[in-house]
Order: C-alpha cells, then structure tokens, then sequence
C-alpha cells in the first residue's frame, strides 16, 4: 500500500531542464519512478534524458497522463506553476523550491482549498515509498521498504532519523517532507490521517520544529484517532525566541511555539517523545518490541 | 527583516495610515527646527531595532525646543538598554522628533500571518501600548480578530466590527475604519510579516493615527522590494550574522562555545539540541546548505573561529546526494588554509562514508571523527572542556 506515491505514479517535472531539475529527475527515474514529462515554458517539443518536455502542464496531462508534478523551478515563479499544475488536473504536487514568499503560499493554499488536488511542500525533500516510487531530492539508497510511516518538516533531520530506523532493520512505508515554511500545502494531521488508513504502516516517525502549532494540532489529533504508535522529536530545544532558524517557519513569535510545549503536547497525548535525536530509531525499536 | 519605527511610518503613510508630523535627527541640533516647526511640544525617540524604548530612557518629551536639543543630546549615542536588547544594549544613532498629541485612549492594532489558518489576522485590543502577548496572557477575551484574504483585503464590514467593538463612534470611527483598510493593504502590499501600530492613537480631538509603528518583512518576497530592502540597516545586525549573509550562510550567533556547522536547518537544530543533552553549549546556528561546498565550509570555518567565544568545533553533516569523501575533502582543505587551532569533532554520515573517514584520517590534522550524532556531541564538548 504505502501512501500517495506508488508504481501508478506518473510524473510531470516542472523545471525539468533547470540544472537541478534534471539532475533530481534522473535520480528518481534510477529509482525506478515513472517520470513521463517535463515542462519548462518556450522549451516544447524538446527532450531531457529522453523525457519530453511541454509548453504547459495541461499539454504534458493530455499527452502522458502524468498525475503527481515534482517541482524545481525558482522561488519567485514556483507559486505559479503549483496553480497551473493544480489547473490542469494534476492529483498531487510536490513542491521542493526554497523561499517562496509567505504571501504566494497563502494565495496558493486558498487557490486550492475545495479542489482535490494534494500539494507536499513547499521547501521539502519531497516524498518517497520506498521500493516503489521517490518524487524528490533525499537519498534513495537509506531508506528500505517497511512498516514505519515518517513524516517531518525538516530534511537532513529526516534523512538521519531514516537511517537509523533502516540500521536498525525497520523499514519505511512511505517517508513525507511536509517542508519548513509556514504555509504548508499538507500538514502533520492530513499525512497521520493517511498513515492511519495505510495497512502496511504500522507506527510514526513524526519530526517537528520550534515555530506555529502544527505539533500540537497533531498531538490532539493522534489522541483522538490514531490508535498506531507514534515516536516524535521536536528540533529547536535550545532555540532562541524570535529568531528565524533557517527553516521560515521555525520562529518562536510572541513566546509561542517552544520545543517545550510541543514536546509537552505530544507527550500528554500518549507520543513517545525522544530528547535526543539520536534515540529516534531505538526508541521505535522498543516501541515495536524489536530492540 | 526589521526597519526602524521612522521607516515603517514613511512606508505605512504610502499606504494612506495616518502618521503624526516627524523628521529623523542625527545630530541633537536638529531637534531644535523640528519642534518649532511642530509648535514646540515634541516627543524624541531613539531608533533601534528593539522594543521597550521608553523604559529604557529612549523617549523623552520635550516642551520647547531648546528642551528637545537637550532630549535629543541624551538620547543620540547613549547605548540603550532593554528586555529586547540584551545586557550589552545598542547604540543609538538617529532619532525621530515626533510632534507630541493629547492623547485621549490608546488601542493596539496589529497585523501577522496566522499560520494554523493560513491566513494573515488583523488584531485590535483596548490594551493600547500593551505587548499583545500580555494581553493574550492576562485578557484573552480582550484580543478582536479579523482573518482577511489577502486578494480582497480587510473588507468594509470587518473593519466595521473592530471600530464598533472598540466602542467607536462619529468621525474617529470613520477615520479608524479607514485606518483598519490601510494597515491591511500595507501589510500585504510590502509582503510584511508583521505590521503593529502599539499604541494607535486617538487624540483629544478625536484623531486616528500611529503613535508607534512596527514592521517586519518576508526575507524571500524582499527581491519584490528593493525599497524596502534598502531599508536594512547593518548597524543594528550581529557582525557576524552580517557576515554570513554575504556567503548566504544562515547563521545564528548563540552565546555557548561549541562552534556547529550542520548541512540542513532541521539537522542544525538539533544538533545545537543534542550538544546541550551532553551538558555542552552552542555557540550558533549555522547551517551550511545541503551542497556543503569545500568554499562554503571555509566561510564557514571563518566565521566560527572569529568568534573568541568558540572552543571546539562540531561539524556534522548527512551527505545525501553529496558524497561523503567529497565533502571530507573540502572540510580537510578548508580547515587547513584557516588554520584551525582549536578542537574539531567530525560526523560524517551517508554515501561513501567510509572512504570520508580516511580521508579526514589520513589529513594530518588534529580532529576527531565520530560515528554517531551522540558519539560526535560527546567528544565535541569533552574537547572544549
């Protein structure tokens, strides 16, 4: 089963002739992801490692059936084309441009609220269903196929938290950048609610940050659903208030938004909250009664 | 990216906030014209990225203008000293000469983002030249809230509301309504992260207008600004973060002594977290970019040295698509051409890690390699001992 992203997956790159863009599709097509198109506006009718590249996501639809876009194209433009990619009918978006401003964000999240489009991101790593499919730009070569359903709004971090569960001998079923800023497209709950109706997830990784309540939106909603177990570590503990730690979302604004009252959320709502992010792959090994 | 209370005023009066009369002084001097020209009664104002000015002795009424130069003089080079300044303070260097209103009530009205509706939220209280977090604490029945879109703005009928809650009535509700509209537009306009007008003012005459006004921009939407950009004022950054954000390092200066240098910021946090689990404590935030380039990393390397504070070094990094012995290669040859002198713990973890462990084995310089996050926070703050 896995979440989202599978063998059906077809995918549209938009930025496909960017340096980056092809660089990351190749990667995902090594992986064995279908990347069946590109689309970089004026570049139609051109070809990138053998993929064709459109005009328009909508002709890059009608011609491939494409039905997840992965994209690399540059801040200012990207908030654009998640609107054109949601306007010709695509079912998910993955957005992995860093920087986007705030405002874009909010204009593109009331674009597609009432539409059934999904978007991952922005400034994420992307997804991945291990042994099935990668749209994004984490190393594919960690992650194994398994039972431990990840998601997180960081990437480095995720990649960490990844290859301990994989040393361990935990495999994951599917693994969710949600992205750093403060609009995301998908939050903690909407991938929790995924991972709950997924029979081959069987427990959570969950990697939050100081900044917003996303945490404790999260927290109450595993108390009041989810009945699979959840390992969480929130960065930012020694954070200082009112400063922007890399991430644009992960800001102490107005005393809110500490590690502290994340961590206390989750642990009042039954989470195995770890400290260190070092105990993130042991501390599911005993939760799972494999250590 | 934070602008001066004088900015943030010129840039709101674009907008059509109504603002009081003001002029920027550099020299003491200069406070003499600006209050006669406001009639002699005037309010001096030290400019600095910080709030809590006034207990601070930063704003000082002046009833004519020789008492305005004299307040000014006080005010100009004094290093001022708040809760949001630190211990060590900011030197003050330009000054607005406002003229001084009789002040009938103060309200606050602000503007933010509301990131769990993905909305901004106008914010009014009766609180007026109370922090917002205070009120929020001790009445937060206090706290109107207005979300708008930010395509339409604050429409007619809400900036109704607030007026009528506030208990508003006649031409103030009229000018306040107005007022409500502009704020909005501002915000959204300049892609503000923050707009706050804490105390809005109402006069004895019954007059609207920004007693003090505080904006903050989006640091991703400020290439849309280059006014606004050029707004930024270096004298009030930390030297060294300013440093940093010429090599588009995203730095943090902390006040521990193990320098971190991580790839990614979700890493580099907890890293910092993981330093502190090991009874260390870092020196900053510091996140290198995924790429981790050998010239980043001497940057890097530069700017953490420089601070005398720093003891050890820490640096960990999760080479993804970036290859392990690559990004060993280029922390061996940046540490050597800045010299390192003081301790330096590596983690290295990912593609090709072995073959980057030889590499910083074989270096010949004194650092230490670690296996595991843990392992790494370990040894780090047992070197810097």
């Amino acid at each position: 089963m896995a979440i989202w992203v599978d063998t059906n997956t077809r995918v549209v790159v938009q930025g496909l002739t960017g340096k980056e863009g092809q660089f990351h599709a190749a990667r995902c097509r090594e992986y064995g992801t279908k990347v069946v198109a590109g689309v970089t506006p004026g570049k139609g009718g051109q070809e990138v490692d053998g993929v064709p590249v459109f005009n328009t996501v909508a002709q890059a639809r009608a011609a491939t059936a494409c039905n997840a876009s992965l994209i690399f194209v540059p801040p200012l433009l990207a908030a654009d084309a998640i609107l054109e990619a949601a306007d010709a009918g695509v079912e998910l978006i993955v957005c992995i441009t860093e920087g986007i401003p705030a405002r874009d964000e909010v204009l593109v999240k009331r674009s597609l609220a009432g539409k059934p489009t999904r978007l991952i991101g922005p400034n994420c790593p992307g997804i991945i269903s291990p042994g099935k499919a990668k749209l994004g730009i984490m190393p594919a070569h960690i992650h194994r196929e398994g039972t431990v359903g990840v998601v997180s709004r960081s990437g480095t971090l995720t990649y960490e938290a990844v290859d301990q569960l994989t040393k361990l001998g935990l495999g994951q079923s599917t693994c969710i950048g949600i992205g750093g800023d403060p609009v995301p497209g998908t939050n903690f709950v909407d991938v929790l609610a995924a991972f709950k109706d997924d029979p081959q997830t069987e427990a959570v990784v969950m990697i939050g940050e100081i900044g917003g309540s996303a945490e404790e939106e999260a927290a109450a909603w595993v108390q009041a659903h989810l009945a699979k177990p959840v390992v969480a570590f929130i960065a930012g503990q020694t954070a200082p208030p009112g400063r922007r730690m890399g991430h644009a979302g992960a800001i102490i604004a107005g005393g809110k938004g500490t590690a502290k009252e994340k961590m206390d959320a989750l642990s009042a709502a039954g989470i195995h909250v770890v400290a260190s992010p070092a105990d993130i792959g042991l501390t599911m090994a005993r939760v799972l009664g494999r250590a | 990216m934070k602008v001066h209370e004088y900015q943030a005023k010129e840039i709101l009066a674009r907008f059509g906030v109504a603002i009081p009369r003001g002029r920027v002084i550099t020299r003491a001097e200069e406070a003499r014209g600006a209050a006669e020209e406001y009639g002699g009664k005037v309010v001096v104002k030290a400019q600095v990225h910080a709030g809590g000015r006034g207990k601070a002795g930063g704003v000082k009424l002046a009833k004519s203008p020789e008492e305005a130069v004299e307040a000014a003089s006080q005010i100009l080079g004094m290093t001022l000293v708040s809760k949001q300044t630190g211990p060590e303070g900011r030197l003050v260097r330009k000054a607005l000469v406002e003229e001084a209103l009789d002040i009938d009530r103060e309200f606050y009205l602000g503007v933010v983002l509301d990131r769990s509706v993905g909305l901004p939220v106008m914010m009014a209280s009766r609180f007026g030249g109370m922090e917002i977090e205070e009120v929020a604490a001790e009445h937060p029945d206090a706290i109107l809230k207005e979300h708008f879109d930010p395509v339409t703005g604050m429409a007619a009928f809400q900036c109704r509301k607030l007026g009528f809650a506030l208990g508003l009535q006649g031409e103030t509700f009229k000018q306040f309504t107005r007022f409500v509209a502009a704020l909005a537009r501002a915000y959204n306009d300049t892609d503000a992260s923050l707009a706050e007008i804490n105390p809005l003012l109402i006069t004895a005459k019954g007059d609207v207008l920004a007693l003090d006004a505080k904006m903050n921009f989006d640091d991703n939407a400020l290439s849309r600004h280059p006014d606004i950009a050029a707004m930024r004022d270096l004298d009030e950054e930390d030297p060294f973060e300013v440093e940093a954000s010429r090599y588009d390092l995203n730095y943090i200066k902390l006040d521990g002594s193990i320098g971190c240098m991580v790839n990614g910021a979700g890493l580099a946090m907890a890293t910092m977290d993981i330093i502190k689990l090991h009874g260390g404590s870092p020196a900053n935030f510091l996140d290198v970019g995924g790429g981790a380039s050998q010239e980043r990393v001497e940057q890097a390397f530069r700017i953490l040295l420089s601070d005398p504070a720093v003891k050890g070094v820490l640096i960990n990094i999760f080479g993804g698509i970036v290859r392990c012995d690559m990004l060993a290669a280029g922390v061996v040859a940046a540490a050597k051409k800045v010299g390192l002198a003081i301790p330096l713990v590596v983690r290295l973890e990912g593609t090709n890690v072995e073959e980057g462990k030889r590499i910083l084995a074989e270096s010949g310089l004194a650092l230490e390699s670690a296996d595991t996050m843990a392992d790494a926070a370990a040894k780090v703050v047992a070197a810097a001992q």
